[in-house]
């Protein structure tokens, strides 16, 4: 997304001195050149307004029909009004549940396994290479028979996102708990602690930071997941009234829709790293 | 003669196996008496940390004898207190909560925890940082408090590798005039890692020089300066001879035997 680390890019540091003059022209780009944040946010914020313009004038001026590019003044009326009757509420309500759900079993399940297989090798032989096979057949795939075998209710969403986010998970856990510096273990050890006693005072805090970041990513997966089982067989959800919503032409509800769930990825991201921010505020920047 | 603190005889060390097989360390023979610093010097690679690491428990060994006190080392403890070079301070924990939690692993009771831990960053001279986190504190102070956190629940013997290589050269003259204040103070038994000479002399009651090729001792000087030991002692005859003498032995223990 545009504004990914507008607190990283910093304010410029101060050029060295101005009575250096000519020699030590400041460079204003580049790579790796920092710029202010203000500049920034300008940027951001231009290219959202552009394309934004670009698609009021694309349908202003009728340079396509409304049936493929409907006008965003009627994209946001048909939002205000499934907003204003219910519908959008009762969509959002469906979707989140299921995503929290699916996504919660996921992280739940992960976690200790990917911290197991982290740590002891043993594991390790017995789980990375069939997570590694599984994850690599496409989830798609598994749509008919996550109907066939959980019908079309909410267990099949659940299991769509499981299957989806949970492999990956497990492997990036474990990557998080392979990076815990050898020396940490190696004081735990000389402090005489025992293997249960080091996973959980050293390798499992120690590796937080980054079982946070795996945890915001695959929740950004999580949605895609979400939205393609709701696309396929629902009764609900925001996936759902896009499918509907295209029987019926109705172009405004479905890039609604769309710009709907690129938001809520978006808040959702943002509220991950907030939390980040303030959970491991001590650790200076991961380590 | 006292029996030695330390005890390494004939010790032995390979990695890998088959074709892959190299011998890191021959025939180890090395006694430490109660209270004394002893610094490993040798040329890059010639096992310097496999050996330390060997005494700390946290590797094994092939073949040979070691004891501490007289009671064969089989596994990590807390008899040895071991100060690694990449400082090991938990990111998530103060300077003062880093010590309490080896002095937790080390079963002091909760009372007593915050006591010493606040007693050793002032030995450290750190007691104005002992609420800070890791990330908000330089280098050397990061070390002093992995020092601090060493001494703190009392081992037999200190074990550093490299603790200051990572420092400036100013930080790491401060580290090395606490060390031994620390040390001329308390009296401790240390096995000490460096690269540096100076450091090496101006530290030890005695040095040995390690050769490569296989990894063994070829040398061993006593440092017969006497203590308590100022920063000027660096600029005596004595003190400059003895560091050109070992860097001589370093020279020529590095000479790997088959190309010799
Ligand atoms: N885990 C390992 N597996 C295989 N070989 C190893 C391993 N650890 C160390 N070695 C080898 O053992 C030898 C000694 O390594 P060691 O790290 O003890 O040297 P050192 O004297 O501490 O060197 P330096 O001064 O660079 O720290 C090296 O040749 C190294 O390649
Ligand atoms: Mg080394």
């Amino acid at each position: 997304m545009s504004a990914e680390h507008p607190a990283k890019a910093g304010p410029a540091p101060s050029s060295p001195s101005p009575v250096a003059g000519k020699a030590t022209r400041r460079r204003s780009s580049g790579i790796g050149v920092p710029i202010s944040r203000s500049r920034f946010l300008m940027i951001a914020v231009a290219v959202f307004v552009g394309l934004g313009l670009a698609w009021w004038a694309a349908t202003g001026f009728e340079w396509v029909k409304p049936i493929f590019l409907p006008s965003p003044g009627s994209v946001a009326a048909q939002i205000a009004k499934l907003a204003t009757d219910g519908t959008l509420l009762l969509d959002l309500q469906a979707s989140i549940y299921r995503i929290s759900i699916g996504f919660l079993l996921a992280s739940a399940l992960s976690i200790p396994i990917g911290v197991l297989i982290g740590s002891f090798r043993t594991w390790e032989a017995a789980i990375e290479p069939l997570v590694d096979f599984i994850r690599y057949m496409p989830v798609v795939a598994f749509v008919p028979l996550s109907i066939l075998w959980a019908g079309t209710g909410d267990t099949q969403k659940f299991l769509i996102i499981f299957i989806g986010t949970f492999f990956q998970q497990v492997l990036m856990v474990m990557d998080n708990v392979k990076r815990v510096p050898a020396d940490f273990i190696g004081l735990g050890r000389t402090l005489g602690l025992p293997d249960r006693k080091i996973l959980t005072r050293i390798v499992v805090p120690s590796a937080l930071p980054g079982i946070w970041d795996t945890l915001r990513i695959s929740l950004g997966w999580a949605w895609t997941w979400l939205v393609l089982a709701e696309l396929v067989a629902a009764t609900s959800g925001l996936g759902y009234r896009i499918t509907v919503s295209q029987r019926y032409f109705q172009t405004n509800t479905i890039i609604g829709y769309i710009l709907l769930l690129g938001m809520l990825g978006l808040i959702t991201d943002q509220v991950m790293k907030a939390l980040e921010k303030i959970l491991f505020r001590q650790e200076g920047h991961s380590q | 003669m006292n029996a030695p603190k330390l005890r390494i005889a004939g010790l032995h060390k390979s990695f890998g196996t088959g074709e892959r097989r190299t011998e890191v360390l021959r025939d180890i023979n090395l006694d430490l008496a109660d209270n004394e610093f002893v610094s490993l010097v040798g040329t890059s690679g010639c096992g310097k940390s496999t050996l330390l690491s060997i005494v700390a428990g946290l590797q094994d060994f092939d073949a040979g004898e070691l004891s501490i006190d007289g009671a064969p080392i089989l596994q990590p403890g807390l008899d040895r207190g071991v100060v690694f070079q990449s400082y090991t301070l938990l990111p998530w924990l103060t300077a003062r909560q880093n010590i309490e939690f080896a002095l937790k692993a080390a079963g002091y009771d909760r009372s007593a925890c915050r006591e010493i831990a606040l007693e050793h960053l002032d030995l450290v001279k750190l007691s104005h940082s002992a609420d800070r986190f890791p990330s908000e504190l330089s280098g050397g102070m990061k070390q002093r408090v992995a020092i601090a956190r060493a001494l703190s629940y009392r081992p037999k013997m200190l074990l550093m590798d490299e603790p200051f290589g990572a420092l400036d050269a100013l930080t790491r003259h401060q580290m090395q005039e606490l060390l031994t204040q620390i040390w001329e103070e308390h009296r401790l038994t240390v096995l000490f890692v460096t690269h540096d000479v100076e450091e090496a002399v101006y530290l030890s009651d005695r040095i040995v020089v390690m050769g490569i090729g296989p990894g063994r001792i070829m040398r061993t000087f006593n440092v017969g300066i006497e203590r308590p030991r100022r920063e000027e002692v660096m600029e005596t005859p004595a003190f400059m001879d003895l560091q050109r003498d070992v860097h001589k032995a370093i020279r020529e223990a590095s000479k790997r035997p088959e190309m010799a």
